[in-house]
């Protein structure tokens, strides 16, 4: 188990550096924003929040039809199925793997486009935390798609069509808790915990479906 | 022992020409009693008084709530599929998620767009974004989802197994759609008929309202029946189509 997460972790930081695109695509689409809605700065650091998680969802989806793809081109999914272990156990570290490589560069990466956004510290602070605690489970959702078009010759917009409405809770409340750390009336913990439950739920119900799928869509 | 019976009857099912053969009998008796409850809800819908509030608009309801109950119960009865192909291999679970997805989607259609023309008057805009209609959206854009998935796929019975697995993780979204006026206090109202302590609605607007809701339903399972009855009839043309050609390519093989 251990061998599978750190040949994922150094495939994905060393074949064709998926996980650099990614943050790279991430302050794209923020550095976007401000020519879309004008570089007026107490807009953006209102809007901040949200446009960092949304720019976060998008990159989380960048990568995810890669997932079990390469693994399916040269052969080695074949021998993962086969393998003794549960195939659950499989996939659930291929999603951390993918985490790492993919989504944990987004949360580092956060903290500098908030400071573009004209967040304060608090703000940042708070986004970080709920993408820290949210973009896995954007990783475990994607998983499924990602397992369900695994056998698909160009998989990859209809795997972020089908991941996107399945992600939008974890959208609502890693806002919500984002905004609520801000403003003062609003209190932060109940968004963030749900935030937390929806992670740990889908943890559960995402490798399972992923197998699932995956078992179903060899040849 | 009845069980066992229902099971078996059930299983009997797996054959299509039986379930062909069974579809072809009940096919007209559903298809006249839809339209006799069409016409009697319709009838009492227009019958019937207006709101005192609402005036005429209030008739966009027999429409709106029942399409959207139905836009729930469709994607409910895709799951139900769903875990008959996953769990049983039922061969007609394929046929019936497939053929559900593109009902579902015309009902939830239906819903959005009568809500919406009932929303300009009432609430005085096209469309909020209320939990509500909302989640309604993203149901919508998830049976489109399915049916891109199915279309996407040559093998009709890997494109069911893959498909059902997407519905039953998307199945998450159905409590959220049903409980979202409850939990978040937003613009649509909520539960009216369908709730502890009976319905709070008024009888005048009860009446056509429940009977449109059977029509509505007896409406989905004709069309959800005729639509597999053709799924099937396509994959035995497709079969029929595909020996045809394998028996071409043997005689002009042989001629040459």
């Amino acid at each position: 188990m251990t061998a599978l997460l750190l040949r994922d972790l150094k495939l994905s930081v060393r074949a064709g550096g998926g996980a650099l695109i990614g943050v790279l695509f991430f302050m794209t689409v923020v550095a976007v924003i401000p020519f879309g809605v004008g570089p007026d700065l107490n807009l953006l650091s209102r809007i901040g929040p949200a446009i960092v998680w949304i720019g976060a969802l998008l990159s989380a989806l960048l990568g995810l039809d890669r997932m079990f793809q390469t693994d399916r081109e040269d052969g080695s999914l074949d021998l993962l199925l086969m393998q003794e272990h549960p195939l659950v156990l499989t996939v659930l570290m291929k999603c951390l793997a993918h985490w790492l490589g993919n989504g944990l560069p987004l949360v580092i990466a956060s903290p500098l486009l908030g400071l573009f956004m004209n967040m304060n510290e608090m703000a940042i602070g708070a986004t970080m935390l709920t993408l820290f605690v949210g973009t896995p489970a954007l990783t475990f959702i994607g998983a499924v798609g990602a397992a369900v078009a695994v056998a698909l010759p160009r998989g990859g917009l209809l795997v972020s069509i089908l991941v996107l409405p399945l992600a939008i809770p974890v959208l609502i409340f890693g806002v919500s808790a984002s905004y609520a750390a801000v403003e003062d009336p609003a209190p932060f913990m109940p968004p963030f915990l749900i935030l937390v439950a929806i992670t740990m739920f889908f943890a559960v119900l995402g490798p399972l479906g992923a197998a699932l799928a995956l078992r179903n869509a060899g040849d | 022992m009845t069980e066992s019976l229902a099971i078996s009857k059930f299983s009997d099912l797996a054959n299509p020409t039986r379930f062909l053969a069974l579809a072809a009998r009940l096919l007209p008796f559903m298809a006249a009693v839809t339209a006799i409850l069409f016409a009697v809800g319709l009838y009492l819908s227009f019958a019937t008084e207006g709101d005192y509030q609402q005036g005429m608009t209030v008739r966009i309801m027999y429409v709106h709530v029942p399409a959207a109950w139905l836009s729930m119960m469709c994607y409910t009865v895709m799951a139900v599929s769903a875990i008959g192909t996953l769990v049983w291999r039922h061969p007609l679970a394929d046929v019936s998620h497939k053929a559900a997805a593109p009902l579902g989607a015309a009902f939830t259609l239906i819903a959005l767009a009568t809500g919406s023309l009932w929303g300009r008057p009432m609430w005085g805009t096209w469309w909020v974004w209320d939990a509500r209609l909302t989640s309604v959206f993203v149901l919508f854009l998830m049976y489109l989802g399915l049916i891109a998935l199915n279309r996407a796929m040559d093998d009709p019975s890997r494109a069911a197994r893959v498909s059902a697995v997407l519905i039953l993780v998307g199945f998450v979204n159905i409590p959220i759609i049903k409980f979202s006026v409850d939990w978040w206090n937003t613009l649509h109202q909520p539960a009216s008929v369908i709730r502890m302590g009976g319905p709070t609605i008024d009888q005048e607007f009860l009446w056509p309202l429940l009977i449109m809701a059977i029509a509505f339903t007896l409406l989905f399972f004709t069309l959800h029946v005729m639509a597999m009855r053709n799924e099937i009839w396509r994959r035995r043309v497709a079969a029929q189509r595909r020996m045809a050609a394998r028996l071409a390519g043997r005689e002009s093989g042989s001629e040459a």
